[in-house]
């Protein structure tokens, strides 16, 4: 009896162990897909970045050149998309988690938030494309821009949301018992305790739209030249490096690596200043 | 004296008025503030229902010229304007399958491996590694895919599978074709990494929400570690981890970039896995600029529209699963 209780214990303890070596095994996996990632990325995106790459205009195929037009667009097309979507974002979380905290009404728009903050974004393209370039009959950088600014809503939204409420009530009550009206809480108190936290938001949305593709493929579209018209097609760098990529030349393709070397780096930059501001929040 | 006393008698009534004027600004600007952030909050509403309605509108030319057998046929072509939806709904469905069958038992394993197997001084590094690998543009991981991916399972592992699965019967149709590189399997291996950060922090922090008196009470009556996991730990968080994989399905499901790369475009049906096909998002990625003709716009148009209620329903479910499983705790 006891021996057999013994060869049972053994057994279940190897069968313990067959399974988390399996999940040791995962974490490899994981890990080593990452450094696989990260190794061609900068093998590939280095060994081609020189200063061309930042002096020089999209050359045409076959020849050298660099990628200034698609980081000017980029930049450009970044900066507003953040800053026409932040504003929305931000009041919208405001309500949420002030006037309307717990009401049914912002449960539902919590919920369709979040749904909107997963949606494929070549869904929010097509949507841009429908009322922006349609009706304007050509593909433009402001529709890029908006197209950037509405993927930048839902995630603003929700962290301001998130960040507000954990702005200490005692903090907001005293405000409110000096006679100040709510509105005044919020900007000179609630806003100013959450205050990193909210940067940590914007942070995170830019570094999300930075790299964001498939919306502007038929929105901003793409341009071989420098521009900084609003109203005509503006460059960026994720669709030259889809058009790059997909070209049969090796110069084109050097470009799209040094350009995703580019992009890789600014959005990692980004995260990381997001979550040392984001820990130190929550070191409070 | 009296002079002092008429002072503070005209001050009174200074300051009564100041008192007035200030409180109507106070409550004008409060009443101005609410209504601002109430239009912005109904305004994400207003965006969402307005994505709904432009699709509809949309993809309405289609359906008036195909009807419903627009979701089941398979033809797509462009010159004779014949549109079927069959071949790039049967690639999304078929990648995101793939891709979740391997991201979910590989991205719970790394759950169980931070939450339980860690030491404390990998668990901060690891973490974050796990999040860089969610922050990385989709575009880089088919760049990635399309450069080193493919050319690796065209030369190494495609022919294996091809001459390994031969003589079996079933199988042998999946793993068939000359191996392009590019095609349905690599696309959803591509997926599958793209997704495993989502599956796994979310598992993650699930997790960590069981409490720890249950786990002691497991080991104490002599549980292994293995069965700790599996009957005290998964059972708690069933719920949250279910929500989690849905948010990731929704993710692969709508994915385009990355899959694009490496789907190859073709719009047909084949058994082989290796075999170029294309998913919703790719089809639209790769051929909206140059479509010709309102048909061919609108065709496309509803295929997003498609891609767009699929997302929905698993994305509203992933987001109630994740609901109750908060509630839970």
């Amino acid at each position: 009896m006891s021996t057999h209780a013994a060869t049972l214990y053994a057994r279940r303890n190897r069968k313990s162990k067959f399974w988390l070596a399996l999940c040791y095994a995962a974490t490899g996996f994981g890990l080593f897909s990452l450094f696989l990632i990260l190794c061609a990325l900068f093998y590939e995106g280095f060994s081609g970045l020189n200063m061309a790459v930042f002096t020089e205009m999209t050359p045409p195929p076959g020849s050298a050149g660099g990628l200034l037009n698609a980081i000017v667009g980029s930049l450009i097309l970044t900066f507003l998309g953040v800053l026409v979507g932040t504003p929305l974002g931000l009041l919208a979380g405001t309500y949420m988690a002030e006037y309307g905290r717990g009401s049914k009404f912002t449960t539902s728009v919590r919920f369709l938030n979040d749904i909107l903050l997963s949606a494929p974004s070549i869904v929010i393209g097509l949507f841009i494309y429908e009322i922006v370039v349609a009706p304007m009959g050509h593909f433009s950088g402001i529709a890029g821009v908006f197209a950037l600014a509405l993927l930048v809503v839902p995630i603003v939204t929700r962290t301001t949301e998130d960040m507000l409420l954990l702005v200490p009530r005692p903090l907001t009550e005293a405000a409110s018992a000096l006679g100040m009206p709510r509105s005044y809480v919020i900007t000179k108190v609630t806003y100013r305790a959450a205050l990193s936290g909210l940067i940590t938001g914007v942070l995170l949305a830019t570094a999300r739209i930075s790299g964001e593709t498939a919306p502007l493929l038929f929105t901003a579209l793409n341009n071989q030249f420098f521009s900084a018209d609003l109203n005509a097609p503006l460059a960026s760098l994720p669709v030259i490096i889809f058009q790059f990529a997909l070209s049969p030349y090796k110069d084109w393709q050097r470009l799209a690596w040094s350009g995703a070397l580019l992009i890789t780096l600014s959005v990692l930059i980004l995260s990381i200043i997001a979550r040392v501001l984001g820990t130190r929040k929550i070191a409070k | 004296m009296v002079d002092i006393l008429a002072e503070s008698k005209a001050f009174t009534t200074v300051r009564k008025d100041q008192r007035e004027r200030v409180f109507k600004a106070f409550k004008s600007s409060d009443g101005f503030y609410r209504f601002i952030t109430f239009s912005a909050a109904l305004t994400i509403l207003v965006l969402l229902g307005g994505v709904i309605v432009s699709l509809v509108i949309g993809s309405l030319p289609t359906f008036r010229a195909f009807g419903l057998d627009f979701l089941v046929t398979e033809a797509w072509n462009p010159v004779s304007d014949k549109y079927g939806a069959m071949a790039p709904i049967y690639g999304t469905l078929v990648t995101s399958v793939i891709a979740m069958a391997i991201a979910l038992p590989v991205g719970l394993g790394i759950a169980i491996f931070l939450s339980e197997l860690c030491p404390d001084a990998l668990k901060r590094p690891i973490g974050i590694a796990v999040e860089l690998l969610a922050g990385i543009p989709s575009i880089i991981y088919g760049l990635w895919g399309l450069f080193i991916l493919a050319p690796f399972l065209q030369a190494y592992v495609q022919p294996a599978l091809i001459s390994a699965f031969a003589p079996v019967p079933v199988l042998s149709s999946l793993f068939a074709g000359p191996p392009y590189g590019i095609g349905l399997l690599t696309a959803s291996v591509i997926l599958s990494v793209m997704i495993l950060p989502f599956i796994t922090s979310i598992s993650r922090d699930v997790f960590q929400t069981v409490p720890a008196v249950l786990k002691e009470a497991a080991y104490g009556i002599g549980c292994t570690k293995w069965e700790v996991i599996t009957k005290v730990i998964i059972p708690y968080t069933t719920t949250g981890v279910a929500g989690g994989a849905m948010l990731a399905l929704g993710r692969a499901l709508g994915e385009t970039m990355a899959v694009t790369f490496v789907i190859g475009n073709a719009h047909r049906i084949s058994t082989s896995l290796f075999a170029p096909a294309t998913t919703i998002s790719a089809s639209i990625a790769n051929e909206f600029t140059e479509a010709v003709g309102d048909l061919y716009t609108s065709a496309l148009i509803s295929l997003g529209l498609i891609l767009f209620v699929i997302t929905f329903i698993v994305l509203a479910l992933a987001r109630l699963l994740l609901m109750r499983a908060q509630a839970h705790v």
